[in-house]
């Protein structure tokens, strides 16, 4: 009789109801065996997350345990004697990312607020749309432009120009060459930038019609309303964006390798080759010939990773906030 | 009473003024944003169209120094590792977005949620590391199939998020009505909630795949590159990234031409894949309303 | 005419909260009873838990025994989804699988089910239902459309017309028409009445008058209790308890 219920579903339906006459059946093992294994792919990514983490540790160990906390202050790069420092390495990291953020981050505040106050809705999905278009364009094409377009015009008009004017600060001297830290960094800035204007149209979209036409009503002028009514609630959503650029250009491994020029030397002007951590470590992993070595760019890779995660975590934080701030006061 | 006006007057024509200008500058701003776009890809036209020919397309590399040949296997090769990719990774992320979307409120979701977004803010170098550590070294030398997996972690957690946002957004409506049929759970799952879901889970697809498409920093230590027509998992091969990296930071002039004209391909092929899914999603919203 | 479904000491709960309370009522097989009361009483939730479908919201649980043809659909060995191929539901917003057509709608309880139909079989089913459904003339020429594209009203048909594909015993209705213009829900008010012959019917309803309309039997409830049961007529014109009387006069509600 129990079979008969089991295999009703594969039968015949006519007189269906006529076979019924048991209806006592377990839950099928379907279910479990379906659960169990999504659960089981699911979990997966927590696994290859944690080995990636054991892994980086477990390599980069030989170097933490020679140099210990010296590694991180160090500026000595020389792996024809194993001395290994990482000081220029964030620097440069830093440097870069801080350039590409002070480039990208008004014009991205300006994106914003154009998309999502100054212009008609069908205007502004249209220009959202070609935004994420340079989120889209392959970092080695970005290098590759950067290498033949964008340095030679920064050499024949850009750093003449800062040099003349500005020579007199640090970060303008020296000889002027297509390759650099200022390089770097524009082209930093122009791959960061779609991610930061996007989170920052969003968060202004977010804003409640009512904080709009309240301003409006009092009289005020469009840039008034905006200053007023969108600009203030926005804050700590763009913190969050900027955050987030920051935490993508650490990412930003080739096209900042393909046009830093690699030299592992702290300086203060953005005209002279530099080099970070992502660069280095795609620059010479393959040919590292000592273990010290490969450990030694595991440990830098797992100081990128740390600080990339300390931006990623931070940021959502803050973005989610501000966004979820407006959704509940809709 | 008039002095009085025309000062109110003054002051108004000044705060419109400040408006309109701010009003330009922010988009001033969005030109300024944009311009490179068109840079990008005006010279990738202008250096590289004139490259592409059959020979580019069908021939390997010539040897060094000499000019001509073509990225026949650099195409191939991207194809053949985002395919492998997609393979390992499209069933991991939609399982583990099915898990996610289906165990909303339990704790072990919040860690697996967490664990996601993690992994998506690893620098792509580093999973290059990794992939190094755990499969090329062990295999005894570099490996379409360790850039594949490479490629793999990459997607996984990007089809994860997309899956389960996709089928969240599925109305639980269609869940009961299923459930009420008398169709068990895991089927009423996967084919119903999933198959509503699918249109917008393989646009996440198909996003994700453009996007290791264009990666090179992981492949640079797995995939490695290889000058000779090969397809084979176990031997390194060759894609459009890494060669057109390896091309443009070389000292020949012949191999730079070559990189505009590979660059050229690879920013079509990607590009192709964004603009297809968001036309066609597109088309979709467009139709029902 | 015995009772198809009987129902004993049934509680039904939303984590602490009792949203039905200890109720005892039967429905007659071959009959329509109606589940009539204001907003909130636990009409609804009384019926998802004739088929089992109460638990499927998290947090939710029913304890008490609910007896179909004597046997406890609620006793631990048995399996839910098999409750539901027996009691077949029809829900208050028409839900046609938007990515099948209305042939592959209405045959969805047996496809999804695993049951292999030759083509001929299939065909056969979907044009029985959707005549039991008074569904058929309008869409005999347009099976091959998606389930969406159809109305309102021919949607919710579609929905009865799938769960009596599926052959249950039980038919459950909760508000089936309250999304629905009057000509469509003249039109399943009449299915109803049609239907009857074949199955034990059991319809949640807003509307008093329909229930008036199409119900042998009604049961009136009121903050999770069952108030009142009786024939529909002895309930509208002579009700025994004071709130039945409030809630039919329409002093409440």
């Amino acid at each position: 009789m129990a079979e008969l219920a089991d295999t009703v579903g594969n039968q015949t339906t006519i007189g269906v109801r006529e076979r019924r006459s048991h209806r006592l059946r377990r839950a099928p093992a379907a279910d479990r065996i379906f659960n169990s294994t999504t659960a089981f792919l699911a979990f997966s990514v927590v696994a290859i997350l944690t080995a990636l983490i054991s892994v980086l540790l477990v390599e980069a160990w030989p170097a933490i345990r020679q140099f210990g906390f010296h590694f991180l202050i160090s500026t000595d790069w020389d792996p024809a004697n194993d001395q290994y420092g990482a000081l220029p390495f964030i620097y440069g990291t830093i440097v870069s990312s801080s350039l590409a953020l002070l480039l990208a981050v008004p014009l991205s505040l300006g994106v914003g607020l154009c998309l999502s106050e100054m212009t008609p809705d069908w205007l502004s999905r249209q220009l959202g749309f070609l935004v994420e278009l340079l989120a889209a364009i392959p970092s080695v094409v970005y290098g590759l432009w950067a290498i033949f377009v964008l340095g030679p015009w920064l050499r024949d008009h850009v750093e003449p120009f800062l040099s003349t004017y500005l020579g007199f600060l640090p970060f303008f001297k020296g000889p002027r060459i297509a390759i650099g830290m200022l390089n770097a960094g524009v082209v930093l800035a122009i791959m960061v930038l779609p991610y930061i204007a996007a989170v920052m149209t969003d968060v202004f979209r977010t804003v409640p019609r009512t904080n709009r036409e309240a301003a409006l009503a009092l009289g005020a002028t469009k840039w008034e309303m905006v200053r007023m009514a969108v600009l203030p609630f926005g804050t700590s959503g763009l913190i969050g964006a900027v955050i987030l650029g920051l935490g993508r250009a650490l990412g930003e491994t080739i096209a900042v390798a393909m046009v830093i020029g690699n030299r592992p030397e702290i300086s203060a002007s953005l005209f002279m080759p530099s080099t970070t951590l992502a660069s280095v470590i795609a620059n010479e992993f393959v040919e590292a010939t000592s273990t010290l070595n490969v450990a030694a760019l595991i440990e830098l890779g797992l100081v990128l990773l740390v600080l990339a995660f300390l931006m990623n975590v931070m940021a959502r934080g803050l973005v989610a906030g501000a966004t979820r701030r407006f959704k509940e006061a809709k | 009473m008039s002095e009085f006006s025309n000062k109110d007057q003054l002051r108004r024509r000044y705060r419109k003024i400040k408006s309109n200008v701010m009003v330009g500058v922010t988009v001033a701003a969005t030109v300024i944003a944009l311009t490179p776009l068109f840079l990008v890809l005006g010279y990738l036209l202008a250096k590289g169209a004139s490259s592409l020919n059959w020979a580019f397309f069908t021939k390997m590399p010539a040897p060094v120094g000499k000019t001509g040949g073509g990225m026949a296997n650099a195409i191939v090769g991207t194809f053949e590792l985002i395919g492998l990719a997609s393979i390992v990774g499209v069933p991991i992320g939609v399982g583990a977005g099915v898990y996610l979307a289906e165990n909303r409120d339990r704790s072990m979701p919040q860690v697996i949620r967490f664990a996601a977004d993690v992994m998506m803010g690893v620098p792509s170098i580093v999973i290059g590391i990794f992939a190094y550590t755990v499969i090329v070294r062990p295999m005894g030398g570099f490996s379409a199939l360790s850039g594949a997996i490479a490629l793999a972690f990459i997607m996984i957690p990007l089809v994860t998020r997309t899956a389960e946002e996709m089928i969240l957004l599925v109305p639980h409506e269609l869940r009961e009505a299923a459930l009420a049929l008398g169709v068990p759970r895991w089927r009423t799952t996967m084919s119903v909630i999933v198959r509503a879901a699918a249109t917008g889970i393989s646009t996440g697809v198909i996003l994700a795949v453009a996007r290791v498409a264009g990666e090179t920093a992981p492949l640079l230590f797995t995939a490695f590159g290889n000058r000779f027509w090969s397809v084979a998992l176990r031997e390194p091969i060759e894609t459009l990234t890494v060669q057109v990296y390896t091309y443009a930071i070389s000292p020949f002039a012949d191999w730079q031409r070559q990189a505009w004209a590979g660059a050229l391909v690879l920013t079509m092929i990607v590009l192709t894949l964004e603009l297809g899914v968001r036309w066609t999603t597109r088309q979709k919203s467009h139709a029902t309303r | 005419m015995s009772d198809k479904l009987v129902v004993n000491n049934l509680n039904a709960y939303f984590d602490k909260t009792r949203a039905v309370r200890d109720v005892n009522v039967g429905f007659s097989a071959n009959r329509v009873t109606a589940i009539i009361g204001p907003s909130g009483c636990g009409k609804s939730t009384l019926v998802r838990c004739l088929n089992r479908m109460h638990e499927v919201v998290p947090g939710a649980r029913a304890e008490g025994r609910v007896m179909l043809d004597g046997m406890n659909i609620y006793d631990p060995a048995v399996d839910p989804v098999d409750v539901r191929r027996r009691i077949g539901m029809v829900f208050q917003k028409p839900t046609p699988f938007p990515t099948m057509s209305v042939a592959e709608n209405v045959a969805a309880g047996l496809t999804l089910n695993g049951a292999s139909l030759s083509n001929a079989e299939r065909d056969r089913i979907v044009e029985k239902s959707l005549r039991d459904a008074a569904l058929w003339e309008e869409v005999k020429d347009h099976l091959h459309r998606p389930g969406t594209s159809l109305s309102g009203g021919q949607q919710q048909r579609l929905c009865v017309a799938r769960a009596l594909a599926v052959e249950p015993e039980v038919l459950l209705l909760d508000e089936p028409c309250s999304a629905l213009d009057p000509i469509s829900t003249a039109r399943i008010e009449e299915l109803l009445l049609e239907l009857k012959d074949s199955y034990t019917i059991v319809i949640v309803t807003h509307n008093m008058q329909q229930a008036a309309r199409t119900a042998d039997f009604t049961a009136f409830m009121y903050t999770g209790d069952l108030i009142e049961f009786g024939e529909t007529k002895q309930i509208f014109t002579n009700p025994s308890k004071r709130e039945t009387e409030d809630y039919i006069t329409g002093r409440f509600g």
